[in-house]
């Protein structure tokens, strides 16, 4: 596709408006049966387009023009918020899509760029709401802090892992967070100040004055109070993104992947290993935890059971399904991941052991992943 | 402290110790054949547990009662089944991704280690409760002061370290255990020394697993429990203690799963805090002694692997 010219923005327009229009139906689906059919259609008509060579196009169109299509992926997750604006459920699956996809977005700074393994991404998710959930209850902190405290925290308690993590490779960095994730559950469960295996309550937002966990009516449409949240948690996976995409395209980008690729090498051309390991380790702890954070206080509620290694497992899953490095495959891996098993009521209860066969699906057949990242653009729109 | 109090700590830490070093063992044996971390070891474990309570179950169903027949059946059976699920597993999941990262393998055993540990809480009859296991060893105990000696502890203690000195004497006597030592070292010397290498790769995952399936049995009689959870547990404790010791090295691991017991044992009774923090002392150690040794106390002897 490349190297027939520039392609426009139009299929990416077109492949966008698709999948919105296909999410809308699929959130608003109700019966069983309706799900599974739209589901089978989706998978047909993904698998048609590719066979047609329509993918290639789209991802050709989203790669020339990130930017203009970045804008219109805010307007279509806008545009999906509204048709559901007065359903609590559809809006709280919603949100809870853009805050994992800003923590998958943390996990894929060190995962994808940097190459460090973080096992334990549910438990620095778990430190942030945590961290709202005692600060809501215990002080008077203002609610926008909270979030931003919420991140440093989980970003310190990163900080504590960086010894190990550091003087470690591979599979033992990975027992590092491993045991981590298993120490902070346990840890959890037995703390009494921290609500035991009940967990906590945790209170609604409030900034300036305005409760975020009031109904909105405007006239005489009702929004649901879900709204504010989603408001918030969509200017947050926008900041995450764009410090992501940043990031990836900056030098210090560069530095991580060859860093990633080979770190003796990287060592031998003069790059601080240690320095830019801590730097990716504690930017994507602390987008986890900021996430986290609201999530929290979202959900209204925190319990241990929520940030088991399980949960740390199935952040992996999106990262390694959507194609480890690639921020866009990500989102649409969190999509999958996060809105099937509470749509398809069946599932829910298999979908660990479901999200664990896929991934082995995905390892053993399509190691890159659903959405490959792609290779890397010196410069925007140049071509050879 | 009274003497005897300490000897039924001291009993307490081999048995628990028992239990990790033959997990670090299998960590060991798969780390040395091929270079990988199989993480699905622990939940191997759990299904080898849970195998032979179902066969237990089966056997009572048929209606013999004698207990000392229905453990050897049990154990046969669980260890040979995991055996050659430990040698599927090797075959068909860890060597297709011997070319690719080792994120890769890593992901895939933690991942099929997810599967089975939610098959057996899915598929299992209740199996997301825990479930008793029964005691089937004597329960004869002499009384020693504070110390409670049990029969059945000794009997598994000795069980234990039979199994051990018998895996030590096939690695270090037999021919089986040069062909694996011998891949262990250098595989392409062994290759063109004419040893078969996947055939001593499955074969050394079967040993491994079938060691988990044995632990698993003996984690079972120890506690007269068991759940679908013991696996994630054990497995990261027992690779924690492969790691304490030097991953490559048998001794190393045995070493490292007493060890770990010790720590645990004394984070048990020498710490101010409640005992419920125990797991929390264990793990936070195990981060502390790979900050301070990240690749073990005893260093490999070829230690180009690391």
């Amino acid at each position: 596709m490349a190297e027939k010219g520039h392609t426009t923005v139009w299929p990416g327009i077109a492949g966008l408006a698709i999948a919105t229009g296909y999410l809308i139906a699929m959130l608003g689906a109700e019966k069983q049966n309706l799900i599974i059919i739209l589901l089978a259609a989706g998978i047909v008509a993904v698998l048609a387009a590719g066979w047609l060579g329509l993918l290639e196009t789209v991802s050709a169109s989203f790669v020339e023009h990130e930017d203009a299509l970045a804008a219109c992926a805010i307007g279509a997750a806008c545009a999906v918020a509204a048709v559901f604006h007065d359903n609590h459920f559809v809006l709280l699956l919603v949100i809870t899509v853009l805050l994992y996809s800003v923590a998958t977005l943390g996990l894929n700074v060190q995962f994808g760029y940097a190459g460090v393994l973080n096992f334990a991404g549910a438990s620095f998710f778990g430190i942030g709401a945590y961290t709202s959930a005692v600060l809501s209850a215990y002080t008077s902190v203002p609610h926008l802090l909270v979030l931003l405290i919420g991140g440093l925290l989980a970003a310190f308690a990163g900080s504590l892992l960086l010894l190990p993590v550091l003087r470690t490779r591979g599979h033992y960095a990975a027992v590092v967070t491993i045991a981590f994730a298993l120490l902070f559950k346990t840890f959890l469960e037995v703390n009494d100040v921290l609500g035991g295996p009940q967990g906590m309550q945790v209170k609604g937002m409030r900034i300036l004055g305005w409760s975020f966990n009031d109904n909105i009516e405007i006239g005489k449409i009702l929004l649901s109070f879900y709204m504010n949240y989603f408001v918030l948690s969509l200017l947050l996976l926008v900041g995450a993104f764009v410090l992501v995409r940043r990031l990836e395209r900056s030098w210090i980008g560069l530095n991580l992947d060859a860093l990633r690729l080979d770190e003796t090498a990287a060592g031998c051309f003069g790059l601080d290993i240690v320095r830019w390991k801590i730097t990716a380790f504690l930017i994507g702890n602390f987008l986890i935890g900021i996430a986290g954070a609201l999530f929290g206080i979202v959900g209204g509620f925190v319990a241990p059971n929520n940030y088991t290694f399980a949960d740390s497992l199935i952040l992996v899953s999106i990262l390694l399904l959507g194609g480890i490095g690639n921020p866009w495959g990500l989102m649409v891996a969190t999509i999958i991941v996060v809105v099937l098993p509470e749509k398809l009521q069946t599932i829910q209860e298999y979908r660990f052991l479901l999200y664990a066969l896929m991934v082995i699906a995905v390892l053993l057949f399509r190691p890159e992943g659903l959405l490959p990242r792609p290779v890397r653009r010196y410069f925007p729109g140049w071509r050879p | 402290m009274d003497a005897g109090l300490l000897a039924q700590y001291v009993m307490n830490g081999l048995m628990l110790g028992m239990m990790y070093a033959l997990v670090a063992v299998g960590f060991t044996l798969f780390f040395g054949v091929l270079d990988v971390i199989k993480f699905s070891h622990g939940d191997v474990l759990t299904v080898g547990a849970f195998a032979a309570l179902a066969t237990y179950v089966g056997l009572r169903m048929l209606g013999l009662n004698s207990s000392w027949f229905e453990l050897v059946v049990m154990l046969v059976v669980a260890t040979l089944a995991m055996a050659f699920l430990g040698m599927v597993i090797a075959r068909y999941l860890v060597m297709p991704l011997r070319s690719a990262p080792a994120l890769n393998t890593l992901l895939i055993t933690l991942m099929l280690g997810t599967v089975l540990r939610e098959s057996v809480r899915l598929f299992y009859p209740q199996g997301a409760n825990p479930k008793p296991f029964p005691a089937l060893l004597p329960r004869a105990s002499i009384d020693l002061g504070e110390f409670n000696l049990r029969l059945d502890n000794v009997l598994m203690l000795t069980a234990g370290v039979l199994v051990i000195v018998g895996i030590q004497y096939l690695l270090n006597r037999t021919k089986l255990g040069l062909a694996i030592r011998a891949v262990a070292q250098d595989e392409e010397t062994a290759r063109t020394m004419g040893i078969n290498f996947t055939a001593i790769v499955l074969v050394t995952f079967a040993l491994g697993s079938g060691l988990a399936a044995f632990a698993g049995v003996m984690n079972g009689l120890y506690y007269n429990e068991i759940n679908f959870g013991i696996g994630l547990y054990l497995g990261v404790v027992g690779f924690s203690a492969a790691i304490i010791g030097g991953l490559g090295s048998i001794y190393g691991a045995i070493l490292g799963g007493f060890l770990f017991a010790g720590l645990q044992t004394i984070g048990t009774v020498m710490l101010p805090f409640a005992s419920a923090y125990k797991d929390v002392f264990a793990f936070a150690v195990v981060i502390a002694i790979m900050a301070w040794r990240p690749t073990g106390l005893i260093r490999e002897k070829i230690s180009e692997r690391v």
